[in-house]
C-alpha cells in the first residue's frame, strides 16, 4: 500500500486503505491465514470448479447425447454424503492409502539406493542398467497377472504392483540426479578436503535430491494409476474396488464419488509428497 | 618480490605434455610447457580458448594427471608422468562456472573445509567466516543461500571459501566471466584487497587482457594449441593496485605488448580452425 504513495502523498493512501480494508482488524497471524486462504489465486481456482459444476449441470440438464445417463452434481453431492457418513467409505480410504504407502516406501527404500549405486559406480551400472532398461518400459498394470499368480496373497501382489509403479521412475531419477551433479562440485569439494565418504553424503546425496523428490512426485502419480487398476482387478476393498462396485451395482453417483475421491487422495499424496520437497530442500525456493 | 618472509607456494612447471586420449583421437593439449611462479606471485595466464590452459589448472590441482614432464611445488614433486598428487586444501582452486554448494549456505559453504578436514572446531570456523566476511564488507549474508545471490557476491564467497583454508596456493579459472565491466572493477579491487592482506601464489586464467594487467605480477601467454609458453610479460607495478594506474603509460604499453602476443596466437588458433569456445 505505502508503495504506492510517493513522497509527501505517503500517509494518505496508507490510512486511506487501512481504513477500507477489513483486514486491518485482525491479528498480524491471522492477517497472513486470511491472505493464504483469501487471495486472487484461490478465487480463481474456485470460479473454474464452479464453471465445471455449472457445465456439468447443463449437459445433464439438456441431454447432451451419450452423457444423459449422468447424474446431475447434486445427486453425486447427496450420495457423496451418504458415503461419507458411511463407516465402509473410510476404510477404503484407510486401504488404499496403505496400499500406496507401503508399496511407495518401499519402491523409495530400495530404489534410491540402487539409483546413488549405479550413478556412482560404472561396473555396477554396467551390470544392471541394461537389464533394468529391459524392464522400465513395461507398464506397471502388465505386470498385474504375473503379481496376482506369483505372490502368495493379493495384499501382496497390490502392494508389489505399486512398488512396480515407483520403483523404475525412481531409479531412473537418482541416476540422472547423480550423473547431472557437476564435476566441479565435486572436485571443489575434494580439494577442501572431502574424503570420499564426505563426497558421497555431503555432495552426491544433497546434490541429487532435487531429482529424487521430481522421481518421488512423478512416482506418486504413478502408483495411483497402477493401484486403482489392481485394486479394479484383484483387490478386496480400497477405493478402485469401492468404485468398480458401484459400477457392477449400477449406481452411477457413487461411481462418480469414487472417482473423486481417488482425485481428492492422488491430491493429497502428491501434496505431502511436495510438502517433503520443500522440507527437504530449504535451498530449492522455485519448487 | 618480496612480499612475505618465509617463500612458499613457489611452483615450477617443467616440459608439462598433456596428451588426451593417447590411442585414440590423440589430442595434444600442451606440449613441453615450462615456467615458474615464484612464491607469493601473482601470476596470469592468458592464450586461445581452448589452448590447454585449464588443463594445466587440472594438473597443479590434482584432477588430472600429465602425460610427461614434471610438476613442483616447493620443490616437491607433485605431479609426473608416475605421480599425481591427489587434490589438497594447499591448493585450491575457484571454478569457471562457479561451484559453491547450492544445499549449503554462505557461512556453511565458507567454513567447509576447516569443518570437513577437522582442522577447525565448528565455533572457531565460524568465528574465522563471520570475521573474513566482515573484512571484504559481506556481513549480513550467512545464512543466505548461493542461488538468492548475485553471481559477483557468489565469486566472493566462493573465494574466500579457498581461502579461510590458508593454501599455498590459489588458483582461479576465468573466475569474473560473465561479470560486466563494471561489478568486475569491484571484484579486482576485492582480490586486490584479499591479497595484500595476506598474499599467496595465484595462478589466475583470463580472457581479459586489463584484468591480467591490473591483478598481474606476471602475465604467462600461451601458444594456441598444444599450449606452449609464447612470451612472459612481467608487469612491475606496486601493489596495493589502484584503478588509476591503468591510464599510466607503463599499464598501457605492457597492455599493447601482451595485446600484439595473444593476438598473433589468435589468429594462427583461428586459421587452424579453432573455434572459439566462448
Amino acid at each position: 500500500m505505502g508503495e504506492n504513495g510517493k513522497g509527501g502523498l505517503d500517509t494518505l493512501p496508507e490510512s486511506v486503505s487501512s481504513q477500507h480494508r477489513p483486514v486491518a482488524k485482525m491479528g498480524y497471524l491471522q492477517l497472513k491465514l486470511f491472505k493464504r486462504v483469501f487471495n486472487l489465486r484461490t478465487a480463481r481456482g474456485f470460479l473454474s470448479v464452479l464453471i465445471f459444476l455449472a457445465l456439468w449441470q447443463l449437459v445433464v440438464y439438456v441431454k447432451v447425447p451419450y452423457l444423459q445417463y449422468l447424474p446431475y452434481p447434486r445427486q453425486v453431492a447427496a450420495s457423496g454424503m451418504t458415503a461419507v457418513a458411511s463407516w465402509q467409505y473410510w476404510a477404503d480410504w484407510g486401504l488404499s492409502l496403505e496400499r500406496i504407502f507401503v508399496g511407495f516406501i518401499a519402491a523409495q527404500i530400495i530404489g534410491i539406493p540402487l539409483g546413488l549405486a549405479m550413478g556412482i559406480s560404472k561396473v555396477f551400472k554396467g551390470f544392471s542398467f541394461p537389464l533394468f532398461e529391459i524392464l522400465r518400459p513395461i507398464p506397471p498394470i502388465a505386470w498385474i497377472p504375473l503379481a496376482i499368480l506369483f505372490w502368495p496373497t493379493r495384499e501382496l501382489s497390490i502392494y508389489f504392483l505399486v512398488f512396480i509403479g515407483a520403483f523404475f521412475i525412481i531409479v531412473i531419477n537418482v541416476l540422472q540426479g547423480v550423473s547431472n551433479i557437476s564435476v566441479s562440485l565435486k572436485w571443489a569439494a575434494s580439494s577442501l578436503g572431502a574424503k570420499p565418504k564426505d563426497i558421497f553424503w555431503r555432495i552426491l546425496l544433497p546434490g541429487s535430491l532435487p531429482s529424487i523428490i521430481t522421481g518421488m512426485t512423478v512416482g506418486m502419480g504413478v502408483t495411483w494409476n497402477v493401484l486403482i487398476a489392481a485394486e479394479m482387478i484383484a483387490g478386496q476393498g480400497g477405493l478402485g474396488r469401492a468404485t468398480w462396485e458401484a459400477y457392477t451395482n449400477g449406481n452411477i453417483p457413487l461411481i462418480v464419488v469414487g472417482m473423486v475421491s481417488i482425485g481428492l487422495a492422488g491430491y493429497l499424496s502428491s501434496t505431502l509428497v511436495r510438502w517433503f520437497g520443500e522440507k527437504a530442500m530449504p535451498w530449492n525456493r522455485e519448487v | 618480490m618480496a612480499k612475505g618472509k618465509t617463500p612458499q607456494g613457489a611452483i615450477s612447471i617443467k616440459n608439462v605434455t598433456k596428451i588426451y586420449d593417447p590411442e585414440g583421437v590423440h589430442v595434444v593439449a600442451m606440449q613441453d610447457c615450462s615456467f615458474d611462479i615464484a612464491a607469493r606471485e601473482f601470476a596470469i595466464i592468458v592464450g586461445p580458448s581452448g589452448c590447454g590452459k585449464t588443463t594445466l589448472l587440472n594438473a597443479i590441482a590434482g584432477f588430472d594427471g600429465i602425460t610427461s614432464g614434471e610438476i613442483f611445488l616447493d620443490g616437491e614433486l607433485i605431479s609426473s608422468h608416475q605421480k599425481q598428487i591427489k587434490p589438497n586444501v594447499d591448493r585450491m582452486v575457484v571454478f569457471q562456472s562457479g561451484a559453491l554448494f547450492p544445499w549449503k549456505t554462505v557461512m556453511e559453504n565458507v567454513i567447509y573445509g576447516p569443518i570437513v578436514q577437522g582442522t577447525m572446531k565448528k565455533t572457531e570456523a565460524l568465528a574465522r567466516g563471520r570475521q573474513m566476511l566482515n573484512q571484504v564488507g559481506l556481513a549480513g549474508i550467512e545464512d543466505k543461500y548461493p542461488e538468492e545471490l548475485s553471481s559477483g557476491i557468489q565469486r566472493r564467497v566462493e573465494i574466500l571459501r579457498a581461502l579461510i583454508n590458508e593454501p599455498r596456493v590459489v588458483m582461479l579459472d576465468e573466475p569474473f566471466r560473465g561479470l560486466d565491466a563494471v561489478a568486475k572493477t569491484v571484484m579486482h579491487e576485492f582480490l586486490v584487497g584479499v591479497y595484500c592482506t595476506s598474499p599467496r601464489t595465484m595462478f589466475f586464467i583470463t580472457h581479459d587482457l586489463d584484468e591480467a594487467i591490473f591483478l598481474g605480477d606476471k602475465v604467462v601467454i600461451m601458444t594456441t594449441r598444444p599450449a606452449r609458453v609464447k612470451k612472459i610479460v612481467t608487469v612491475d607495478m606496486p601493489w596495493p593496485r589502484e584503478h588509476h594506474i591503468k591510464t599510466s603509460k607503463l599499464y598501457l604499453d605492457l597492455k599493447g605488448e601482451v595485446l600484439e602476443a595473444v593476438h598473433e596466437e589468435a589468429k594462427k588458433a583461428f586459421q587452424a580452425g579453432e573455434r572459439e569456445l566462448a
